[in-house]
């Protein structure tokens, strides 16, 4: 795809030269950094298309991180829900246990083309910085990841993990401590050095290029899938399902189907204690258009134009954000956004253990817990995808105290 | 367009000195003591004033803003309490022009077009919009500039030549260098590059340039108002607060310690 190609009829075709999706995306950043955005742009442009460097991409994928990933008929889970049949793609069984690799690995081997020698990110829950940290130590890059200090309390499994891989974890304190200040923090390395810095963004937001660029890194998973299915069934399947916290899993999923009018597309937000308590993740149901983070895009936001706080039980979700080609398609009714509590979130994580022997990340329990809702109302013969985007082993201690248990 | 900054500027190159602009953020602390220290801005040698705008997500500021920022907002800062401010200070004084900085997102919520009317009218002279590069800035910049406000740009170490002329083109009232790569209230920029820097931005504009960031001292406003028009001292202001604050003193005597550090800083230039 060209990224020059004008807006057509196609759901697949931004953003335009710019980085707008309509009026969401963009690059609204200090003008310190809009140089450099612009020479990661023109590197982008330049090497997207470009053999070798697609064909790097391709070898590490297969060889290290081990996809293709898996479409899997999840048997027990149908049988139990008693309607549509429901497949998972495994993307939880890449290295480093989610999705979040094919994108690290598709940037830094940008960076390396790009001679930058040193690389920065930030994480929620750590799995983006496990990801960065994981090829860093590969391509041997100092690496800094910037996390809020709520978060390190909390995820601090992927802490010592990160650690182990030779990353340096910054605490950061300002704000609420959480994602979005971590975000900022790393935007203020960036700033202050411009010089020798790539900065790996871990979702499909953030200043033009990056929600191009993370999207056609996480298309690999929608890219399989529709050859999978094809497979399996001969045929494309009638609903997609993925969670959403900055968008980038369910992008990755969503963006090769959407000009398949037949194909049903849903993403699930984190409804956290439910979208009426104000205490949630679900920017697209319970936010409003605004800027932060170099994009305009759905945020959770004051009457004042403050940032709020995200709550989800799924530190992955906990973003007040959202890509702008999600709140582009939003706009657009071409794809359903829908919420998912804590709770409903939980039920179906243990469910999921109990029938399928897969042990699932909080994140993507909320896309199952959608399927919980919709597939039994759906018949035996429809299809459905739900992107199993990461598995649960960091979440065991969040799941043990949810349910009173000690570990 | 308003005319006091155009005034005070020429008022200015009259003295052959350049103008002193102190940043403060708007309600930092509270209300009450931040009208406090607004207010004896001017006698205390501020040829400027530039009043930050609270924002919950300051990218582009360091710690000692950030945390104004917060300050700020924990004590009920809102965008139509900022104007009032302006308002208020309005009332006694005409001539000290005000400008406002701060991020896109408030503005956007408030609406664009009514926060410019609103601000225009209540006695700002000029934005300064720190996420708004000129490849985003159309939606403000002309409104800006037909309401009658001056749209500050920033130029910065990294924008070459070809970026200037495009930064400068809708730029009006100033120009607003980043004298560093970095934050606010960081390190400081080395002088002889901070110089020449100025030196090649005045080839391309007739404007007056500020020169802002990691500016800290009276030594350095002394310096730095050798070759530029304006020096912006921001972070050692609202750092002078937050001591303050850590002190226990009262409205009056952290407006008098914030005055007394202006003071010790205009001095550099006259």
């Amino acid at each position: 795809m060209n990224s020059a190609a004008p807006i057509t009829d196609s759901y697949r075709s931004g953003p335009d030269d710019s980085g707008h999706f309509g009026i969401f995306g963009g690059r609204f950043v200090a003008e310190t950094l809009m140089p450099l955005i612009l020479e990661v742009n023109q590197a982008w442009q330049k090497y997207r298309h470009d053999e070798r460097y697609l064909a790097d991409i391709r070898y590490y994928a297969e060889h290290y991180v081990g996809r293709p990933s898996p479409l899997y008929f999840a048997r027990r889970l149908t049988n139990h829900l008693g309607g549509a049949k429901i497949y998972f793609k495994r993307d939880e069984l890449n290295h480093t246990g989610s999705h979040k690799i094919n994108n690290t690995l598709g940037q830094i081997l940008l960076a390396r083309r790009m001679n930058k020698r040193r690389i920065i990110a930030e994480t929620g829950a750590g799995q983006h910085g496990v990801a960065a940290a994981t090829v860093c130590a590969l391509f041997d890059l100092p690496c800094v990841v910037y996390m809020g200090e709520t978060d390190i309390e909390r995820q601090a499994p992927n802490v010592f993990r990160m650690k182990l891989l030779g990353t340096e974890v910054v605490p950061v304190t300002s704000g609420t401590a959480t994602l979005k200040d971590a975000m900022n923090e790393a935007l203020r390395d960036w700033v202050a050095n411009v010089e020798d810095t790539f900065y790996i963004i871990g979702t499909c937001a953030g200043p033009h290029p990056y929600p191009e660029m993370v999207r056609e890194f996480q298309s690999v998973i929608g890219r399989e899938t529709r050859e999978q299915i094809m497979q399996w069934e001969n045929r494309l399947p009638d609903v997609l399902i993925a969670c959403i916290g900055g968008g980038s899993n369910a992008m990755g999923l969503f963006h090769p189907f959407l000009d398949d009018p037949s194909v049903e597309i849903i993403g699930v937000e984190a409804g956290g204690l439910g979208i009426e308590t104000g205490q949630h993740a679900a920017s697209l149901s319970g936010g409003l258009p605004g800027v932060l983070h170099g994009n305009r895009t759905y945020l959770l936001q004051n009457s004042d134009g403050q940032i709020r706080d995200a709550h989800s039980i799924s530190a992955g979700l906990d973003y007040p954000g959202i890509g702008p080609e999600h709140s582009w398609l939003y706009e657009q009714e071409r794809i359903e956004y829908v919420s998912v509590t804590d709770q409903e979130a939980l039920e179906a994580f243990q469910v999921c253990c109990r029938t399928e022997g897969i042990i699932p990340a909080l994140e993507p329990s909320h896309a199952l817990a959608h399927v919980f809702k919709l597939a039994p109302s759906m018949s035996k013969e429809q299809i459905i995808v739900m992107n199993m985007c990461g598995r649960g082993d960091k979440d065991v201690f969040t799941v043990a105290e949810a349910l009173g248990e000690k570990l | 367009m308003t005319k006091r900054l155009q005034t005070r500027f020429e008022a200015l190159a009259k003295k052959n000195r350049a103008g002193l602009v102190t940043f403060i953020t708007a309600g930092d602390p509270s209300p009450e003591i931040s009208l406090e220290i607004l207010n004896g801005l001017p006698e205390a040698g501020a040829d400027i004033i530039e009043l930050g705008m609270p924002f919950s997500d300051p990218m582009a500021d360091g710690p000692a803003i950030q945390l104004s920022s917060q300050r700020a907002l924990n004590n009920g800062a809102s965008m139509i309490k900022t104007l009032e401010m302006v308002g208020s200070f309005r009332e006694k004084e005409d001539e000290t022009p005000i400008i406002l900085m701060g991020y896109f997102n408030p503005i956007y919520r408030y609406g664009s077009q009514e926060f410019l009317n609103d601000a225009v009218a209540i006695g700002v002279d000029g934005l300064i919009i720190v996420d708004l590069p000129p490849e985003e800035d159309d939606e403000l910049c002309h409104a800006c500039l037909t309401a009658g406000l001056n749209w500050i740009r920033l130029t910065t170490p990294t924008s070459d030549n070809s970026r200037l002329s495009s930064i400068l083109k809708n730029s009006s009232g100033f120009v607003y260098h980043v004298a560093i790569t970095g934050i606010t209230g960081t390190r400081s920029a080395e002088i002889q590059e901070l110089e020449s820097t100025v030196k090649r931005i005045r080839s391309q504009t007739l404007l007056p340039i500020a020169v802002g960031f990691g500016v800290k001292s009276q030594s350095q406003v002394r310096e730095i108002g050798r070759f530029a028009d304006a020096v912006v001292v921001g972070s050692a202001l609202v750092n002078t607060v937050k001591s303050a604050l850590e002190e226990n003193l009262t409205k009056q005597q952290i407006g008098l310690k914030v005055h007394e550090f202006v003071s010790e800083l205009a001095t550099g230039l006259r």
